[in-house]
């Protein structure tokens, strides 16, 4: 799947920081029709994961109310220098997975 | 028989005033330029200049890595030929469509990568629509971002730019309407909730929210002809090409907004 | 049929032909799980305060497909005091929970963006649980409209 990510390459310890993710995905609903009149499967990103040095900061759960092309943005704070690892997966199984670099100074 | 001359004097005199008005009158670009961003609501505006979050840019990514990925069995990528992107496709989204030497018919960039793909990649081309093809164009386009619409009209696609414009001013469908009634004479009006806009062609291939993904000109001509109730041409079609060309050129200077974000 | 035909049972059959649209319901229609029932299985029946959840939403959406929310809560974000979750909800949206995103103290601020999709114009409910036990929420009204032409593609 791609996916775009957004971290800082650099913060200072104890900064808060701001995390976008970015998810080529349909997000179908499960409540659209294809020409033939065939009822096309919800099959949404159901869950992300992101962590932090192995460490949970953020989950999310989501629905089809979430716009196709899933877009999320939320913070954590610098701790130490590592990998922010976020993992995702959807209704039919498929899974994502992006990794960045953070150096924490200070 | 001196009336019957001054009579049939009058009329032909009034005939190619007539002629002569409609001409002038038709060939216009509205004024002042808009892009269709001044149409939309804040949120579009913000989701097209913020270049993480517009969702184009999943699309722009995959043209980066189509542009470097070898094709075909000569093992041929974009770049083996033209190089960086930023540098060899620079300006080149402002001047197509354009007529393609070798078979002297009107070419969009669509149909230039699709060509490059076949002939000179040796490649299966990628389809019209095609998350590939749009990902391509998409990347392609956005290397003139910023950068004036500049298709010029001369002899060679004359009878291109006259058949697109044709077609801007013919009523059609089961509404009967022109592209020329809604977007030249109504921009700025409302129909339903949306302000109708000025029409141009300068953003894509966008991200159309309707659509829930990326879409190509073409697509949007056909979302159009649906709206009025008229038959749909395909992607691709001789009557879009030369529509694309009649509505590159009426963009003026406007300039390029690859990858656009519209509702 | 005819035979049994009666002023009384014509007159009853002619109320059933005409109660019938009203008795059906499609299956899109059915009502799905209320937002109280669903934040019931969040709160364990703890009250909702109004307040400290400030959810961001456009007033009138461009396109109900795609719809930009932002939702931010006042918090230290401290291991003492953090936001554990927040729960988005759209009651007129055929699944009314949205998402769910857990936070914890490591999150630094309390807040989140995305899109989302709307069905319709409704009024979209934010609801954080704090690690102290208590809930708060925010709601936004947000106007949905649809496209002005068909779009056949």
């Amino acid at each position: 799947m791609t996916a775009r990510i957004q971290v800082p390459a650099k913060a200072k310890r104890g900064e808060v920081i701001e995390i976008r993710i970015a998810i080529q995905h349909p997000m179908e609903t499960g409540f659209r029709f294809d020409d033939g009149g065939r009822a096309i499967p919800k099959n949404v990103v159901n869950q992300l994961v992101c962590r932090y040095n192995g460490v949970e900061i953020f989950r999310a759960e989501m629905g089809s109310g979430i716009a196709a092309n899933p877009f999320l943005d939320f913070f954590t704070v610098a701790e130490a220098s590592g990998e922010l690892v976020f993992d995702w997966v959807d209704d039919q199984g498929q899974t994502g997975s992006e990794r960045a670099a953070l150096t924490v100074t200070g | 028989m001196m009336v019957r001359w001054l009579l049939r004097g009058a009329l032909v005199t009034a005939f190619a005033l007539h002629c002569a008005a409609g001409h002038a009158q038709q060939a216009v670009r509205p004024q002042p330029l808009k892009s269709g961003l001044d149409f939309t609501g804040p949120e579009v505006r913000e989701l097209q200049h913020d270049d993480f979050a517009n969702p184009g840019m999943l699309w722009i990514s995959r043209g980066e890595a189509l542009w470097q990925e070898a094709a075909g069995p000569g093992r041929k990528s974009c770049a083996g030929c033209h190089g960086e992107a930023k540098t060899g496709m620079q300006g080149v989204a402002t001047r197509y469509p354009r007529i393609d030497e070798g078979s002297a018919r009107l070419i969009n960039l669509e149909g230039r990568i699709q060509q490059c793909r076949e002939s000179r990649q040796q490649a299966e081309p990628f389809k019209y629509e095609s998350a590939e093809l749009l990902a391509l164009t998409a990347y392609v386009a956005q290397q003139s971002r910023g950068m004036p619409m500049s298709v010029a009209i001369d002899w060679q696609n004359r009878h291109n730019f006259e058949a697109g414009r044709a077609m801007y001013y013919r009523r059609m469908g089961q509404m009967n309407l022109s592209c020329a009634q809604c977007h030249q004479d109504n921009w700025g009006r409302k129909l339903g909730p949306e302000t109708i806009s000025q029409g141009h062609g300068v953003a894509y291939p966008i991200y159309r929210l309707e659509w829930q993904t990326m879409g190509s000109l073409h697509r949007r001509f056909r979302s159009c002809l649906s709206g009025v109730r008229a038959e749909l041409m395909p992607q691709g079609s001789p009557e879009f090409l030369d529509l694309e060309l009649y509505l590159a050129w009426r963009a003026g200077n406007l300039p390029i907004e690859t990858p656009g974000v519209r509702r | 049929m005819l035979k049994n035909f009666t002023r009384r049972n014509f007159l009853a059959r002619l109320l059933t032909v005409f109660a019938w649209p009203f008795t059906q319901t499609r299956a899109a229609d059915a009502p799905a799980e209320s937002v109280e029932v669903m934040l019931l299985k969040v709160t364990g029946g703890a009250r909702v305060e109004a307040g400290r959840v400030k959810l961001e939403l456009p007033l009138l959406a461009d396109n109900g497909n795609s719809v930009s929310l932002k939702v931010s809560i006042d918090s230290p974000m401290t291991p003492q005091n953090y936001v554990k979750s927040i729960h988005l909800y759209g009651p007129r949206n055929p699944r009314p929970n949205i998402a769910n995103f857990y936070l914890g103290p490591r999150a630094g601020r309390a807040q989140v963006s995305t899109r989302v999709r709307l069905g319709g114009s409704q009024r979209v409910l934010a609801v954080a649980a704090l690690s102290d036990g208590t809930f708060w929420s925010a709601s936004a009204d947000v106007v949905v409209t649809l496209s002005a032409c068909y779009d056949a593609t």
